[in-house]
């Protein structure tokens, strides 16, 4: 056996990685770029959910997209206002707070409400049965109800309701919006966590094709654009689109909608209550879209409260500020 | 093969086109044609890497492995060197070219082992290229690439919003697609004579 080859061979490769490991060794260390160590305390202050909420590749990459100014500092709404503070003290700069959001369900069309056209035995996973004829509920818009939001949701805040239907828990929710992308028929979007009044249906039918697919489906009166007091609502494709800035939260097109199509996030509403003050003027009894005053002119009036919903529109109009909002319970979501 | 840089360039880019004739280098192929832009950025890199790959494997092969009688080794020499050289010109780049760093530099590791650079450095040999040959082989090789590889980027692009059936979608009309193009660049063969 020729040793000197095997010699030869082993010093030379050896040797090679020898040199190569040196080179790489020594250019590590003379060609290290110093990493913004600003970078590294944002990315500490960051929740590192890794959610991508933020619209970057999880907490790293907003990180560094802060740094290298590409980023607005308020943009992860896991963290809320406690963090972008921080990122502003890091940075340097004053920052607003991004509102908050939280993840919501627009469909209302569970198995009693919107019943099935065809059982479906296929896998049980949304976005497959989905690719069968839309799905298997007579609603080709709404909710398939497998629940494939719930084994997406990093913090287990969805769980299948009894009536095939995801239940969001909002306390859990981090506003991250990975159900809102994973979902195959656009049922769950992100609002405002502050906001309280929310459309849910996302049927583009009208009247009567709605009401043949499911009982608490939008028909497209437009009954709720026509009552809303800060015009929030327009009609577009047959559903009415929410303008969360004009909103003002006063539950009237939930209460008025006929199919029950709108949601209130509030456990609960007040009731206007009229004080001697009243000089009986009567517009209230005008404003009053629920026919909850009552009172002869110029007589103190007084609130029906099984009539009353709450809505304040009273006691905007009120030019003697007679009228207050008592127990204004609905309004505790808003402070946390 | 032929000794005319003309002849030994066409040949590279089309005739033996590395990826659609020779199967080589497939999986930047599925792996990074998703889009135009990545894949542009992907054939940059490996056009930088081939390069510089095969000219530091044509000298060692020619100053240290046939000298000493170890063309063995070669595989094994050219793994090495390519692995190290790559992760040099990333830390160089990281360090003075920061726009070149930020514009490949994902793509940079991802060829390190790239089978297309380890193949177009045995070719070099093969062939028994000079050291001008092989730049201008290596070129076609790396132009061929990024002609394959935007080519059919830009057909997936289209495949993305074209009605294919469910059962089709992604990866697999993909597959098609390939063999279709693979396909026609077989009219390439024997082009200009060359083979």
């Amino acid at each position: 056996m020729d040793w000197s080859l095997v010699i030869k061979s082993l010093l030379t490769l050896g040797g090679l990685g020898l040199i190569l490991g040196i080179i790489l060794l020594i250019a590590a260390i003379k060609l290290v770029v110093k990493v913004d160590e600003r970078e590294a305390r944002i990315r500490s202050v960051l929740p590192g959910a890794n959610c991508g909420a933020c619209g970057y590749p999880g907490c790293d990459g907003y990180a560094a997209a802060i740094v290298a100014g590409r980023a607005p500092l308020n943009a992860c709404s896991v963290g809320g206002p406690a963090v972008a503070r921080q990122i502003g003290e890091i940075m340097g700069q004053q920052v607003t707070a991004a509102e908050p959001k939280v993840a919501v369900l627009i469909c209302r069309g569970g198995k009693k409400e919107a019943p099935s056209r065809f059982q479906y035995q296929g896998a049980q996973d949304c976005r497959q049965a989905a690719l069968l004829l839309g799905g298997p509920k007579a609603c080709i818009y709404g909710c398939v109800g497998l629940g494939h939001c719930v084994t997406v949701c990093p913090v287990n805040a969805i769980k299948m309701g009894e009536n095939r239907l995801p239940e969001i828990d909002e306390k859990k929710c981090i506003g991250c919006g990975r159900c809102v992308a994973e979902c195959p028929k656009g049922t769950l979007v992100l609002i405002p966590r502050s906001k309280l009044v929310y459309l849910a249906c996302v049927s583009h039918d009208r009247g009567r094709a709605v009401k043949e697919v499911c009982s608490v489906g939008c028909i497209a009166c437009g009954l709720c654009v026509r009552v809303c007091p800060v015009g929030a609502l327009t009609m577009e494709r047959n559903l009415p689109v929410m303008d969360f800035e004009k909103c003002i939260d006063c539950g009237i097109c939930v209460h008025k909608c006929p199919t029950k199509s709108f949601i209130d996030r509030a456990p609960g509403r007040p009731k206007a209550s009229i004080n001697p003050r009243c000089t009986g003027c009567g517009e209230c009894v005008k404003v009053c879209q629920f026919k909850a005053i009552v009172g002869e002119p110029d007589k103190q009036h007084r609130v029906l409260p099984e009539k009353c919903i709450g809505c304040g529109q009273c006691v905007q109009v009120c030019p003697v500020k007679a009228i207050d909002l008592v127990g204004a319970l609905g309004h505790a979501l808003k402070t946390d | 093969m032929s000794s005319n840089p003309a002849k030994i360039f066409l040949a590279a880019l089309l005739v033996n086109n590395i990826i659609l004739m020779r199967f080589i280098g497939l999986c930047p192929f599925f792996g990074v044609s998703t889009s135009v832009a990545t894949s542009v950025g992907m054939s940059a890199a490996v056009l930088f890497v081939m390069l510089l790959a095969s000219w530091v494997s044509w000298i060692l092969y020619h100053t240290i492995l046939l000298p000493l009688g170890l063309v063995f080794l070669r595989t094994a020499v050219f793994i090495l060197v390519i692995a190290a050289l790559v992760q040099f010109v990333e830390m160089f780049l990281k360090r003075y070219v920061r726009n070149l760093y930020s514009a490949m530099g994902i793509y940079l590791p991802l060829i390190t082992t790239n089978c297309a650079i380890l193949a177009v450095t045995f070719f070099n040999i093969n062939y028994q290229f000079n050291i001008l040959q092989a730049t201008i082989f290596t070129l076609g090789t790396a132009l061929g690439f990024a002609l394959a590889i935007i080519l059919f980027a830009a057909i997936r692009e289209r495949l993305d919003d074209a009605p294919v059936s469910p059962a089709f979608r992604g990866y697999p009309i993909a597959f098609i697609g390939a063999a279709l193009v693979s396909l026609a660049f077989m009219g390439f063969t024997a082009l200009f004579g060359i083979s």
